[in-house]
């Protein structure tokens, strides 16, 4: 029988070597499940392990320690086969889209890369679904034929969405794969994975900058802060109670499209030094920025409670 | 105000295999010193392209940059006929851009920190220690922790939004007279974004640097711009003040920008509104209004001729055959919420 829990990720930790003895604690012990069809989304601080938490589930790199098992089975230790499967079953969009894609190839090559390796599809049925993908992302044909500099950054980004939706994955992690499209191709291509979802129960997990995006989107939001998990909770949870102290800045952070508005409103502004990964804070890693710290928030690194049902949050206050 | 610059019908295409691609088609405007101007519009309209010709960074061919256009600078230099002994000069110093692809724009195989010091060496004729000293404290002030070490590190090394603001902390390091930000913040959180904002505002008032910002945050846009310019297929279809863009914008594709924000209080998984459709082939000869074939209210003469400017203010204008005085009258309050197409 199938695992409710398609992805499961268990103290999971990535750390890199930067020298000097030096080591940069990018993924920091990190838990967390993604069922069939779920959308778990991930925010926080810019350099916080989100991408690094990513490539590292999907095998992209090794872990340091800890587990992700997909579809019940270890990423990091499975044979050739399964690992073929992997490939094919867990896609991701990548956050730095030029960067991804191999300028010598056309966009038709790029997206049908893929597809040459797991399926046995015919030049013409090839190069159908090739237009096919190209129309889902709002792009048409007349784009397979050239090549990545010859894109817009916004027409680049949907050259990966179409790349990864080409094998017909299960699972994709989503690295900020709207951020550089303008609001009404990311409502399209939102309304796209919404429905993908729905008609064949793919999950995402869905890192994004854009916090009313990553609402809409998500079913559960999970809340990073310097290699840590301090929140995750349903989205509309986190949005209308927010408790852990950093997320509450970042909630009160998100510009509005509203002159007015911005002109008036106040932001919980973060003050002091943005910590680093090399040497994190003792105790909670917060701690020198939180308005609410408390003597022992230096001193003892709080757990991941679950305060209500499915809200987990991370910090003494609790 | 002083004018900085001004950038006279500029026609822009692309030799390629299919054809020509007009990706930039008669654009105007004015910028003046200290002033900020958003430049809005769907992806691939031109925003980019229009940007780097300004730092005449458009590899040139395929780009052509067509006869008759011109980018004055300073009052006194057409930008368009600048040898290369003086762009030279004149990018870093003078104008300069952050990327939006910062991955492309870095150098792989060179440290940040040697990048860093290598514009303030050029530039500013700084010696080695001096440029590295620069180069942490500009590391500090956007906001990447432990400069002192993260200048050793290469591009990889870093996550995406700290990539983003190392070509921040480059392109600011000149006190440019114009700072272009094409997507600036994308890879930021909000916190760090309002940090970033804030750092651009002081850049406008301490040293009154002209700031064009390209970007699909209209949040940012609400905060920021002082003027607001939405572009499609290649031309300025509206331009205004913030306030005249967001409140009383008058043309269909600026009402379907704004009305495709999602918000907060949209209920989950909900389908959210998008314009239908695709934007024109840039190859093909556009015909009438280059947004007719989208465009809701689009009427028999929207399809043959293109639509004259109408100046609604001084500062606000667009073209749409709506302004027609035999046109029916419609206004943003009528264009249904949530009603989705395609
Ligand atoms: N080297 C090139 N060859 C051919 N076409 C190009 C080239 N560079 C850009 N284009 C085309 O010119 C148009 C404008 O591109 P530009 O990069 O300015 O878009 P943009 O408005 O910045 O979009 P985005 O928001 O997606 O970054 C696009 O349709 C793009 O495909
Ligand atoms: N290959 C690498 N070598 C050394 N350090 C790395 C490497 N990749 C990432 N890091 C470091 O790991 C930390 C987390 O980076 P990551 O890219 O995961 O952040 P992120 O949350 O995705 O940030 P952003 O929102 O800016 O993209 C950063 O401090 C980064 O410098
Ligand atoms: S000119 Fe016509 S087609 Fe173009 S935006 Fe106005 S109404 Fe729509
Ligand atoms: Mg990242
Ligand atoms: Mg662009």
């Amino acid at each position: 029988m199938a695992k409710e829990n398609l992805v499961e990720v268990v103290n999971l930790k990535k750390y890199f070597n930067v020298g000097k003895n030096k080591v940069l604690k990018a993924v920091d012990d990190v838990s967390f499940n993604i069922k069939r069809g779920e959308t778990l989304g991930l925010v926080g601080e810019s350099g916080c392990g989100k991408t690094t938490c990513g490539r590292t589930i999907l095998g992209l790199y090794d872990a340091t320690d800890g587990h992700v098992y997909f579809d019940g089975k270890d990423v990091h230790a499975m044979g050739k086969k399964d690992k073929l499967n992997f490939k094919k079953d867990a896609q991701m969009i990548f956050q730095d889209p030029y960067a991804s894609l191999d300028p010598r190839m056309t966009i038709g090559e790029i997206i049908g890369e893929g597809m040459d390796v797991h399926f046995n599809l015919s030049n013409k049925e090839r190069e159908e679904k090739i237009n096919e993908l190209l129309h889902t992302v709002g792009l048409n044909q007349e784009h397979a034929s050239r090549f990545p500099h010859e894109l817009s950054g916004g027409q680049r980004q949907r050259i990966g969405i179409a790349r990864a939706l080409a094998v017909e994955p299960k699972f994709i992690v989503c690295d900020e794969p709207i951020s550089a499209l303008d609001v009404s191709i990311q409502a399209q291509i939102v309304n796209l994975l919404i429905k993908l979802q729905n008609e064949m129960g793919l999950a995402y997990l869905f890192i994004s900058h854009d916090l009313s995006m990553v609402k809409h989107i998500s079913d559960r939001v999970g809340v990073m802060y310097l290699g840590s998990i301090v929140e995750l909770a349903p989205s509309a949870n986190i949005y209308k109670k927010p408790l852990h102290p950093y997320t509450k800045a970042l909630i009160s952070a998100i510009p509005i499209p509203d002159p007015k508005i911005e002109d008036t409103r106040k932001r919980i502004k973060l003050e002091g030094e943005v910590p680093s990964p090399i040497n994190p804070p003792a105790g909670c890693k917060f701690n020198k920025r939180c308005v609410y710290a408390m003597d022992k928030c230096s001193q003892i690194t709080p757990e991941l409670k679950e305060l209500e049902k499915d809200h987990f949050v991370a910090c003494h206050l609790y | 105000m002083e004018k900085i610059l001004e950038v006279k019908d500029l026609n822009i295409s692309f030799h390629t295999y299919a054809g020509e691609v007009k990706a930039v088609r008669g654009v105007s405007f004015d910028l003046h010193r200290g002033e900020s101007l958003a430049i809005v519009g769907e992806s691939g309209c031109g925003k980019t392209v229009t940007a780097k010709s300004i730092m005449r960074l458009l590899k040139e061919p395929p780009a052509e940059i067509k006869p008759g256009s011109q980018i004055i600078f300073d009052g006194k230099e057409d930008i368009v006929k600048m040898n290369r002994k003086r762009l030279k000069s004149f990018r870093g110093a003078d104008v300069s851009m952050i990327f939006q692809d910062p991955m492309t724009s870095l150098n792989p195989t060179m440290t940040v920190g040697k990048q860093i010091m290598e514009t303030l060496q050029i530039h500013k004729g700084m010696n080695k220690i001096e440029a590295k000293k620069e180069a942490i404290e500009l590391l500090k002030i956007v906001n990447i922790p432990n400069p002192e070490v993260r200048i050793n590190n290469y591009p990889h090394q870093l996550s995406g939004g700290m990539r983003q603001r190392v070509m921040i902390a480059m392109a600011i390091s000149c006190n440019p007279k114009i700072l272009i930000a094409d997507e600036p913040t994308t890879a930021l959180d909000v916190t760090i974004q309002a940090q970033i904002m804030d750092l651009l505002n002081e850049l406008k008032d301490k040293f009154n640097t002209a700031i064009i910002l390209i970007t699909h945050d209209l949040g940012v846009v609400a905060n920021f711009a002082d003027k607001v310019q939405v572009m499609y297929a290649g031309e300025i279809i509206e331009r205004g003040t913030r306030e005249e863009i967001f409140y009383k914008s008058m043309h269909p594709y600026t009402w379907a920008l704004l009305n495709s924000v999602p918000r907060l209080d949209t209920e989950s998984k909900q389908e959210l509104y998008s314009l239908g459709g695709t934007p024109p082939d840039l190859i093909l000869p556009l015909k009438g209004c280059a947004f007719s074939s989208r465009c809701e209210y689009a009427m028999e003469i929207c399809l043959e001729r293109k639509p004259e400017t109408t100046q609604l203010s001084p500062t606000h204008s667009l073209c749409c055959w709506l302004q027609h005085p035999d046109a029916p009258k419609v206004n943003r309050s009528e264009v249904v919420r949530g009603e989705i197409n395609g």
